[in-house]
């Protein structure tokens, strides 16, 4: 197992090379550099520009301002925001915890609505269910993101009143950072009614976010499920004489389960490096909003770095991924 | 009495309108003891009859018959939970692909134990000594170090003897085996019936043996019963219907066999094949390949006649030099 593990990082060294040599090759091709963007329309001299390049060590030649770059990361340094002036690291772990909050209670809503609805299509295929799970998950997979949390805040924020359009938090309340995230933080200071205030502002956004993997979750499960169903240890099981949910359940749902983590693992990794569009909408301070809008003000060391963070976050889900695989399927396990 | 009487069984697939009959008012019986055999082509309805025995067939198949008596109680009168007491139990099957029949997520040990826990309970260390029992009287060598196996660590004559031994675990009275040998080696199919015969012996079971080869159910079982298309052609003690077929089918079957062309260019065949769900004939069912078919067959469907002993569905039975008789 650990010889499993150890093999798989590394194989990560060369994905990591090669997102350092992408993101910082990509953001320097894209028009105009940061000074320019500071400045503005009201525009800034030749000279001062060129002043504030070699402050910045951005006349330096390309191929040193890269080894630069990878010395720091070796060195645990990931460079510090041309904008704020605040190191990246410090900027990404104060916004990190809204973004695994939200993606967290996404997963769990893709998680605990989707895997059930596959399951019970796959068992009862051909119903009415079934039928309504699989039109509904197609709709919700095909559905623009921005026109669905619109519509939904249309809903319950604007006509119902039942939740707050944006941000984590109502005003009113003051809670004291202990470890970012704000469902545990408001439990923490004991105020009342803030926690509640904290679940009211998630759930739009979580339900947002976790349409399109509670789709892919459902519609794989069913048919991973409806695979399984048709196989002969089934028919074993069946023949043993116990009860249809214990065949689901034990024999059907674990072999069912193996392509399902899969997309499970793929669908965590893409909502914890940030959701652009829900986080926006909803102004949640997350990591997508805060890349999208370093990339706007070409802060090479903020898209640089947050990247590679996120990129860190996606292969480690993976990695995890992989193992978990290992665990459930002893195939895998006896391979390695 | 009969270990188990089926009288009548039907299985349909389909639209209620334009139902498609894969079993057709088949009836035998099985005394304990008694090892029956049941033979045809692919898809004769061999399976699909022991399934609707087991309770296996799902919707949409339907299954339906005059009575199915298991030790003297109607089967279909039963609750799905009084059912389910006795599949597995007392009647257990016994499958062709042996491979993919075990689940590969579980170990020996729990695919076998679990059988015992669900109908007998007890403590897991009763249920892994019995297990270790078990696979050591399917003749499973070193069965300690066997139980943490996976199934894909074993061999297909080692799965199929787990198989056997999660058929046999509950001591069931009636054992179904679904061709437990067409997907093993040829030297592992010996041994293999070897051991389930050994077993039906010593345990004095029915044994339902349902295969294609015909030299293995004339070696082994006591009667035979010979399906075609869903219906039973021909049935009757093994040794006197393979020496003296009444049925056309069983005849061309036996002709079918290397053995019986020895000497001769070509194997003898009978030409075409089972008629599927939408070619079925109006008369008798071997009427479009049959050698002897008159105007009659093709027009009528003859019924199963014969004592308790033999049994044949033929206008014309053939007689014992294998003529048919006017």
């Amino acid at each position: 197992m650990f010889q499993f593990i150890f093999k798989k990082l590394l194989l990560v060294v060369p994905t990591f090379i090669g997102i350092t040599l992408l993101t910082f090759t990509l953001i320097r091709m894209i028009p105009g550099d940061p000074i320019e963007i500071m400045a503005g329309e009201r525009g800034v001299s030749p000279e001062r520009h060129a002043q504030l390049r070699s402050e910045l060590g951005l006349d330096q030649p390309i191929l040193v301002q890269y080894f630069d770059y990878v010395q720091g990361i070796f060195q645990g340094d990931l460079g510090v925001s041309l904008i704020t002036k605040t190191p990246v690291i410090e900027e990404f772990l104060s916004l990190f915890p809204a973004t695994v909050e939200l993606a967290f209670c996404a997963a769990m809503f893709a998680i605990i609505i989707g895997l059930p609805a596959g399951i019970i299509a796959a068992v009862k295929r051909g119903s009415v269910f079934d039928h309504s799970v699989m039109t509904i998950s197609l709709t919700g997979y095909s559905m623009p993101i921005f026109w669905w949390a619109l519509l939904l805040m249309l809903v319950f924020s604007v006509n119902l009143d039942l939740t707050p359009v944006s941000g984590r938090m109502d005003v009113t309340y003051w809670i004291d950072e202990v470890t970012g995230f704000m469902l545990i933080d408001t439990l923490l200071s004991g105020e009342e009614g803030a926690f509640k205030s904290a679940v009211h502002h998630l759930v739009l956004p979580s339900i947002v976010l976790g349409t399109i993997p509670m789709a892919v979750i459902a519609r794989m499960t069913r048919s991973s499920m409806l695979e399984v169903l048709g196989e002969d240890y089934i028919r074993t099981a069946r023949s043993k004489g116990m009860v249809p949910m214990r065949v689901i359940v034990v024999h059907a749902l674990r072999n069912a389960l193996i392509p399902v983590i899969t997309v499970i693992g793929l669908q965590v990794g893409i909502l914890l490096s940030g959701a652009i569009l829900t986080e926006t909408i909803f102004a949640w301070p997350g990591i997508g909003k805060w890349l999208i809008e370093s990339i706007g003000r070409r802060d090479y060391p903020v898209v640089q770095g947050g990247i590679l963070i996120v990129a860190t976050m996606i292969i480690m889900v993976n990695l995890f991924v992989d193992i978990m695989y290992g665990v459930v399927n002893p195939r895998i396990r006896h391979a390695h | 009495m009969e270990l188990l009487e089926v009288k009548n069984l039907c299985v349909e697939f389909g639209s209620e309108e334009n139902p498609f009959r894969a079993v057709d008012q088949v009836g035998y019986t099985v005394s304990r003891g008694e090892v029956v055999g049941i033979v045809g082509e692919s898809g004769s309805g061999k399976s699909v009859s022991s399934l609707s025995i087991m309770g296996l067939i799902d919707y949409p198949g339907r299954v339906t018959a005059d009575s199915m008596l298991f030790n003297g109680q109607d089967l279909q009168k039963l609750s799905d939970k009084e059912r389910r007491k006795i599949t597995g139990a007392d009647i257990a099957m016994i499958f062709q692909e042996p491979m993919s029949s075990l689940n590969p997520c579980y170990t020996v040990e729990f695919q076998i134990s679990e059988a015992l826990k669900i109908h007998q309970g007890g403590t897991r260390k009763w249920r892994r000594e019995r297990v270790i029992e078990l696979l050591e009287q399917v003749g499973i060598p070193d069965p300690k170090s066997r139980l943490s196996n996976y199934p894909h660590q074993l061999s297909g004559g080692m799965s199929q003897r787990v198989m056997i031994a999660m058929a046999i675990a509950c001591e069931p009275i009636l054992l179904i085996a679904d061709e437990p040998t067409t997907a093993l080696d040829v030297t592992i199919q010996a041994q293999i019936m070897d051991l389930l015969l050994d077993l039906q012996k010593q345990k004095n079971m029915g044994l339902v043996l349902i295969t294609h080869d015909l030299a293995l159910v004339a070696e082994a079982a006591d009667r035979v019963i010979v399906m075609y298309a869903g219906q039973v052609v021909e049935s009757g003690p093994a040794e006197e219907l393979f020496s003296t077929p009444k049925h056309p089918y069983t005849q061309a079957l036996l002709r079918s066999l290397p053995e019986s062309s020895v000497g001769q260019d070509r194997l003898d065949a009978l030409p075409g094949v089972v008629p599927g769900a939408f070619d079925r004939p109006t008369g008798c069912m071997l009427s479009p390949r049959c050698a002897y078919a008159t105007e009659r067959c093709h027009n009528e469907q003859p019924h199963i006649q014969g004592d308790k002993i033999r049994q044949v569905r033929c206008f014309t039975p053939l007689d014992a030099n294998g003529e048919p008789v006017q």
